[in-house]
């Protein structure tokens, strides 16, 4: 029999191989680059606001597609670029810091990423049929049910189908941290990056589910004529608003705590010192979690839930600063007195820690209830935000993606280049948000698509529009030193390309082996890779004999599952009942195919049995090269 | 190994005794309920009472008829106390903060 | 270790549902799942909470024109009851007694039936003498979407033990297929888990 492992595709192997991969560094490839287009699309939507909001009484864009445009681009960054850009780390990291052979459910991490992939597209072919959601992306029931067109429908199906992938995702990670550690990996010995893998995944499983019976809610009302949302027959908008912002809090801490994981691997591996009060991270991370679920309403103290209420909310949301101020302080200390090297991921560290500060604080402004009354709705909030998710989470993947190119490609990304990313980067995303803060206190109005001259408010947005112009062209540096890169970027020889990695997967081969670890390790302590150096050991001590290695089988029916749900969205959408009013009954038809495909594809999942391969094991003592924990 | 079998055997037989008194306990509480409201007692006292009788059946749902006693099932429950956790400041807040 | 082979009572293990690292798993991301659908009908239960009796005019029933005792009381002890059944199927599979497993999970599946034919002729009944429709108001939009996501539940379930006991009819239990239906009958019990704050919060509470 030929060898498995080093048998030789074309192109059309390989593109047949990514389509039905169950392995989780292919599919954190997938993530990687489908999270990364739709990161410059919004990165395009947002430019062009910009633009737009360049000078005073700019025509540039009209009112409708303004708002059509700022819709999209907080939704495509938040459900479509930020978080898959996240997983595509999980996926490529977390199972390699446990010391696992894959994650506990190849087949539905592939599914997860599928029907996030046709839950995106969904959502961006809004463009090709020029009904584009508008009401933003919270998009409150009160203005989505009157929206005119199809957009808020191609905004509900498709966050729909992207919402199941996440979910599935989240079980799958969390299933995968519980059962698959590799022995001695103990709780309290998982690298940062895992644990916060892990409390994301439960804010997933717990935060998803109102997201998709909102959606639900707001999709009967307007395709299926329930009432959910009419006052007239008894219905109550602000369901919508709660439920929303349920999801919608611990949504934002599913995206910061992976963020504050990655740097939490970067800080110690450039300070070269340990992680300062892991114990006391981990806790910080469990309680922003249990936290975050109890503020969601301060999203909401103008709707005039009353006093108790805001009050409540207002506590609870300035305890959150607590255990994040717990964690500032232990980067700083684990930076204190370590021998820092600076390369691009931690440049971009060191930019996160005084960023997320300002945004963090801010926070805590708006936390004050009364306060908040003169800053709602203003550019305070957009700059505010802003600093939390760029300060923090942009910047964790722009690190990440220069710390663990090696481990995912096996090539280093250019650091000049990198260097130079950052550079126009960071000072681009302070001068385009900083002067918001301002802006917002003057009084300017966000989601509004002008402002008059001279009212104070035109050299803000100037300067405002060419710092964003400078994030666009960092961002651009980022995508021609990928390709670069690529195509003639040095291939990274060694395991440990960093020479100061702490965790496990930096123990074996860039890129790894499909199967990842030859034999699965022993883990002896925290640290684990960075403890077996310091005793002189060249790799991981071995837990099990070296043995045949069970792999699952690839599978391409996770395309059909996510294309059935694809094509039952478009039948939804055209229902006879639909609010907009031009349904027929080939849209049932079509509803109804696609959830044959889909239900049909699981069953046929389900009816046949799936035992995965064994990898024999004379070809992993052929195969030295290829890394793993050889003997 | 005989032996080994009978021991199992009437562990699983002793089990399933235990289940079927659970699910003679379950089907009490569920009469009790239905009768409570029946009977026409005073909101203020079946509500509460109503609502005590449904967690105990609950928990002997998980705890005897889904094996949640076994060893091995301190994650789930974990999760399944987060998502009862969450669950309950859900409908506090629908049932306190919706209307006005 | 052989998934698919054949065992006897002797070489059985005492927990065969967790007996292979895939069944650990399964059993792990099912109950995880379970967590996530506890959030997910406490989502259902807030909204129909926050818009039970919320009817546009006097002339729309309200939960105690509606909802009648006696049905209610039938349609719960049928899904009790079948959760017992399915306890008795998964004690069976404990033993290694494949045909008492099979033909449990059978009695479950007709009792899950009844129940879907008790619920189908409940809705109907509102429908037709009520005028109590999805779409006639909030209250019954929010009654239909939680009581109908339950009654959707209930027909996966249904699939998914009714697909089990025919894929495995010829081919007997094995470590494979066991975790399989343990999984399943985990799902059965949330079902009626949920069922018990259904009939105590919106149909008995509904009454008082």
């Amino acid at each position: 029999m030929m060898n498995t492992l080093t048998a030789k595709k074309g192109f059309w192997g390989t593109l047949w191989e990514y389509l039905t991969t169950t392995d989780h560094k292919k599919i954190a490839h997938l993530y990687f680059f489908a999270g990364g287009f739709f990161f410059v699309l919004g990165g395009i939507e947002a430019l062009l606001i910009r633009i737009q909001l360049m000078f005073p009484e700019n025509d540039f864009l009209e009112a409708a597609t303004f708002n059509e445009l700022f819709t999209m681009h907080g939704t495509t960054m938040i459900f479509l670029a930020a978080t898959p850009l996240l997983f595509a780390f999980m996926n490529a990291v977390m199972p390699l810091q446990i010391g696992a052979r894959d994650v506990a459910f190849p087949f539905l991490n592939s599914l997860g990423f599928w029907l996030f992939f046709f839950g995106g597209v969904f959502l961006n072919l809004s463009f090709v049929f020029g009904q584009v959601p508008d009401a933003g992306w919270t998009s409150y029931a009160s203005l989505s049910m009157d929206s005119s067109g199809h957009g808020i429908d191609f905004y509900l199906i498709g966050l729909q189908i992207a919402g199941f992938g996440t979910l599935m995702s989240g079980i799958n990670f969390l299933a995968t941290i519980i059962t698959m550690r590799a022995p001695g990996m103990s709780f309290m010995r998982m690298p940062m990056f895992t644990w916060t893998t892990f409390v994301a995944s439960g804010l997933i499983l717990f935060a998803f589910p109102p997201l998709t019976i909102s959606i639900f809610l707001l999709m009967f009302d307007r395709l299926f004529g329930s009432q959910f949302f009419n006052v007239a027959m008894g219905g109550n908008t602000i369901i919508w608003e709660h439920l929303f912002w349920i999801f919608g809090h611990p949504e934002v801490y599913i995206l910061i705590l992976p963020a504050f994981g990655l740097f939490s691997e970067i800080i110690p591996t450039f300070s070269r010192k340990r992680l300062f009060g892991y114990s006391s991270m981990v806790f910080a991370t469990f309680l922003i979690g249990f936290l975050g679920f109890m503020v969601w309403a301060h999203h909401m103290f103008t709707v005039g839930m009353g006093s108790v209420a805001n009050a409540i909310f207002a506590v609870a949301t300035m305890a959150i600063a607590v255990p994040t101020g717990i964690k500032i302080f232990n980067w700083l200390l684990t930076m204190w007195g370590g021998s820092i090297k600076i390369t691009v991921p931690m440049l971009y560290a060191l930019g996160f820690i005084p960023s997320f500060v300002i945004g963090g604080v801010t926070g805590i402004m708006q936390a004050v209830a009364p306060l908040d009354y003169q800053l709602h709705d203003t550019y305070f909030i957009v700059a505010h935000f802003h600093y939390v998710i760029i300060g923090g989470v942009v910047f964790a993947i722009l690190a990440s993606t220069h710390f663990y190119w090696p481990k995912m490609f096996g090539r280093m990304l250019n650091e000049k280049l990198g260097y130079l990313t950052f550079a126009f980067f960071f000072v681009g995303f302070h001068m385009t948000f900083f002067i918001q803060h301002f802006l917002g206190l003057w009084g300017m109005p966000r989601r509004v698509f002008t402002f008059l001259p001279d009212q104070g408010l035109d050299f803000g947005n100037l300067i405002s529009s060419i710092g964003a112009i400078l994030m666009g062209v960092g961002a651009v540096i980022l995508v021609v030193n990928i390709i670069v890169t690529t195509i003639k970027g040095e291939k990274v020889n060694v395991n440990d390309p960093w020479g100061d990695g702490r965790t496990m997967d930096w123990a074996i081969a860039s890129p790894p082996p499909v199967y990842n670890f030859k034999q699965i390790p022993l883990v002896r302590g925290y640290d684990t890779w960075w403890l077996e150096k310091m005793e002189g050991n060249k790799e991981l001590p071995p837990s099990e004999p070296l043995q045949d290695i069970h792999m699952p089988n690839g599978s391409i029916i996770p395309i059909f599952i996510s294309l059935g749900l694809f094509i039952a969205g478009f039948g939804a959408m055209y229902v006879p009942s639909n609010v907009v009013g031009d349904g027929s009954p080939w849209g049932t038809v079509f509803l109804i195919v696609g959830l044959v495909i889909t239900f049909g594809s699981m069953l046929l999942r389900s009816l046949r049995d799936d035992l995965g391969y064994y990898i024999p094991k004379k070809d992993l003592v052929d195969d030295v090269d290829r890394g793993g924990k050889a003997i | 190994m005989a032996k080994d079998i009978q021991y199992r055997l009437k562990k699983n037989r002793e089990e399933m005794r235990i289940q079927f008194i659970s699910f003679g306990l379950m089907a009490f509480l569920t009469i009790i309920s239905f009768l409570a409201v029946g009977l026409g007692f005073p909101a203020s006292f079946v509500i509460p009472f109503l609502l005590l009788l449904a967690i105990i059946q609950v928990l002997f749902q998980f705890y005897y008829f889904m094996h949640a006693k076994d060893e091995g099932h301190e994650f789930p429950m974990s999760f399944m106390y987060g998502g009862i956790f969450t669950a309950f400041l859900m409908i506090l807040a629908f049932c306190t903060i919706i209307w006005w | 270790m052989n998934l698919t082979g054949k065992f006897t009572l002797q070489n059985w293990p005492d927990r065969p549902e967790i007996a292979t690292q895939e069944g650990k798993n399964k059993l792990i991301g099912l109950w995880l799942f379970l967590g996530g659908e506890t959030v997910l009908f406490a989502t259902l239960f807030a909204t129909y909470l926050a818009l039970k009796n919320r009817v546009p005019d006097s002339s729309h029933p309200l939960t105690q024109d509606l909802y009648s005792l006696p049905l209610v009381f039938a349609m719960t002890a049928v899904l009790l009851t079948s959760s017992l059944t399915s306890v008795y199927a998964i004690y069976h599979m404990r033993n290694y007694n494949f045909k008492a497993m099979q033909a449990w999970f059978a009695i479950t599946v007709l009792l899950g039936f009844t129940f879907l034919c008790l619920e189908i002729y409940e809705f109907f009944h509102y429908v037709t003498d009520f005028g109590h429709t999805f779409r006639s108001s909030a209250f019954g939009s929010a009654y239909y979407f939680l009581v109908g996501t339950h009654g959707a539940h209930v027909i996966f379930g249904l699939g998914w033990i009714t697909g089990l006991l025919i894929r495995n009819a010829k081919r007997g239990l094995n470590l494979y297929n066991a975790p399989k239906y343990y999984c399943a009958s985990l799902y059965w019990h949330f079902i009626d888990v949920v069922w018990v704050f259904i009939f105590s919060v919106v149909y008995l509470m509904g009454m008082v």
